[in-house]
């Protein structure tokens, strides 16, 4: 298969079904690469929020205590780098900027109305998802790179008294950023209806692909097609 | 029932004998970590303070000897690099530290030594209790004490960044952050602090801050009269003034005394961490649910309509062209 077959659609995106047509978006490994890094990222939430402000500081009883809390979020942290690393690997390319994103991005206005019709057709992903991936990338990276220097168990003395101070805030800020997006990609899947399905049951129908997703729709039409013709 | 304790006026004299009840009681903290409304206490205890005359000190760590043995502390014993400092900083067990500075005066062309006792300078506004995020970890009383409470201590290491002056060291094992506690334990009981107590030269003395000021003054005043022109007080108003002064010969330059901080302040930094940016971020993270919520509500779900289903079944038979030909 050729890469130029992949423009739009990751390898493993497959027609299912055609009457009605069912397409396979996101396979096992992918939904559960992604519901870990949900989870990773609903406890480091809730852990960090407790450490954020005084009158959250109740959530350090989900994880039994104040101590406990303070040692697990920089696990946690570990392991949602490593988990988010993997829906990097699979989803970077997909998540390139596109000349469609920019007319997609011009207007907005039409998409929160739900006026597709004026919109271009895109790929698997439109310029909103692509900037909910970029974001959280660049976020994490920064969370992660600012977390270790206040790591107090390991690396109390990594980084300058004042250094860590800058490192803090900037972790707080990367993480009140981090849970705005969250807020947008949860609502904007909730809101977009037919999309959750993508994530549970790995498939969407076809009705919603040509609404939001038309150009990798087409490819796979057409690569399905090439397929058989094997 | 038995008598509250005096409030310790000296550290010189020697305390009751009689057992007396403690008179440091929780409602005598004033301010506590990560506790925005604490109740107002019924009474002010007298601001107490320990006054450093670092011109008097012969370096002798009567103080840290005292300061291991009162507070139990177990330092380890470390390698002799050649230095008088012992150990090399303040650690989790050694809550003060004698640090040396030899000075070359080229004022006067002599070969000062400065010795300053290190340790927490019970701030008036401390910035260890302002970056605390557990709730009750970091108080203070109205007699000036900071203390740490290590029963709500999480082991963060916040203090350490908010501190301006270096002081709290988190602990290896037991994961609390630990520092010099003014002898919150024998100040409650009528007793100053063990150092104090055990200051061969008088260099360190405790009592109501007013008094040490006083005191302070007076030996300001002789040091002048004898070619120390620059002595004063170290009472860091950045700060709010703190709980453990210093009477210094060069009170011009406070850096030269192994890097006491010249104008200590809480770093904006943390300030901004801790004031606008919680109150911003949670503001943004709550809107922002908010919205999508009020959104989800008042907006029309983003549907997709039985004819787009048709027109992708159309698109897929005809392999991705549409029915005209035509292909993206």
């Amino acid at each position: 298969m050729s890469s130029k077959e992949h423009v739009y659609s990751a390898p493993g995106d497959a027609i299912e079904g055609k009457h009605p047509v069912v397409v396979n978006r996101y396979r096992g490994f992918t939904r559960a690469n992604h519901w870990l890094t949900a989870g990773c990222m609903i406890v480091l939430i809730l852990s960090g929020f407790a450490f954020f402000h005084p009158s959250l500081y109740g959530l350090t009883g989900l994880f039994g205590g104040g101590q406990t809390t303070r040692w697990l979020h920089p696990f946690v942290g570990v392991a949602l780098v490593v988990s988010f690393f993997g829906l990097f690997v699979q989803m970077w390319k997909l998540n390139l900027p596109r000349r469609e994103d920019v007319e997609w991005s011009r207007n907005i206005g039409d998409v929160l109305k739900g006026h597709e019709e004026n919109l271009p057709e895109l790929g698997k992903y439109n310029a909103g998802q692509k900037l909910v991936f970029w974001g959280m990338t660049l976020l994490i990276v920064t969370m992660a790179i600012t977390g270790v220097m206040i790591w107090e168990e390991y690396f109390p003395n990594l980084v300058s008294i004042p250094a860590r101070r800058v490192a803090v805030v900037i972790h707080a800020l990367a993480a009140v950023g981090s849970v705005l997006i969250l807020i947008v990609h949860v609502y904007a899947a909730i809101w977009t209806r037919g999309t959750i399905r993508a994530m549970t049951r790995g498939t969407v129908t076809g009705g919603w692909a040509f609404r939001h997703h038309r150009k990798w729709l087409r490819e796979l039409a057409g690569r399905e097609d090439s397929r058989k013709a094997e | 029932m038995k008598d509250l304790a005096p409030e310790p006026t000296t550290a010189q004299a020697n305390p009751p004998v009689q057992p007396m009840e403690s008179n440091l009681l929780p409602s005598d903290v004033v301010r506590a970590s990560a506790t925005p409304n604490l109740p107002p206490p019924t009474r002010r205890l007298t601001e107490v303070a320990k006054l450093i005359d670092v011109t008097k000190c012969i370096g002798c760590k009567a103080c840290q000897s005292a300061c291991i043995q009162w507070n139990d502390t177990h330092p380890e014993i470390e390698e002799n690099v050649g230095v008088y400092e012992n150990p090399h900083d303040l650690t989790p067990e050694m809550f003060t530290l004698m640090r040396f500075t030899e000075y070359d005066n080229p004022q006067t062309g002599e070969f000062e030594w400065l010795i300053r006792k290190d340790g927490c300078m019970h701030c008036e506004d401390p910035g260890c209790l302002t970056a605390c995020p557990a709730p009750g970890a970091i108080v203070k009383y109205s007699n000036g004490i900071v203390d740490f409470i290590s029963d709500n201590c999480i082991g963060c290491g916040y203090c350490v960044k908010g501190c301006p002056f270096d002081v709290p060291r988190i602990h290896k094992t037991a994961h609390v952050s630990k520092k010099c506690t003014l002898c919150s334990d024998r100040v409650a009981v009528g007793q100053g602090p063990a150092c104090a107590k055990a200051c061969p030269t008088e260099c360190i003395s405790f009592g109501p801050k007013d008094e040490m000021i006083a005191k302070a003054e007076g030996r300001i005043e002789d040091l002048k009269s004898r070619g120390y022109d620059n002595a004063g007080l170290y009472d860091p108003q950045g700060v709010g003034g703190t709980h453990v002064m210093y009477v210094l010969h060069h009170a011009d330059r406070p850096s030269l005394y192994a890097g006491l901080p010249d104008d200590p302040r809480i770093s904006p930094v943390v300030q901004g961490w801790k004031g606008p940016a919680k109150t911003v971020g949670l503001a943004a993270a709550g809107l922002a649910a908010v919205g999508a919520v009020l959104h989800g509500f008042l907006a029309r779900p983003n549907e997709v309509s039985e004819h787009e289903e048709q027109e992708a079944e159309e698109l897929v038979d005809h392999r991705g062209r549409d029915s005209d030909g035509r292909q993206a």
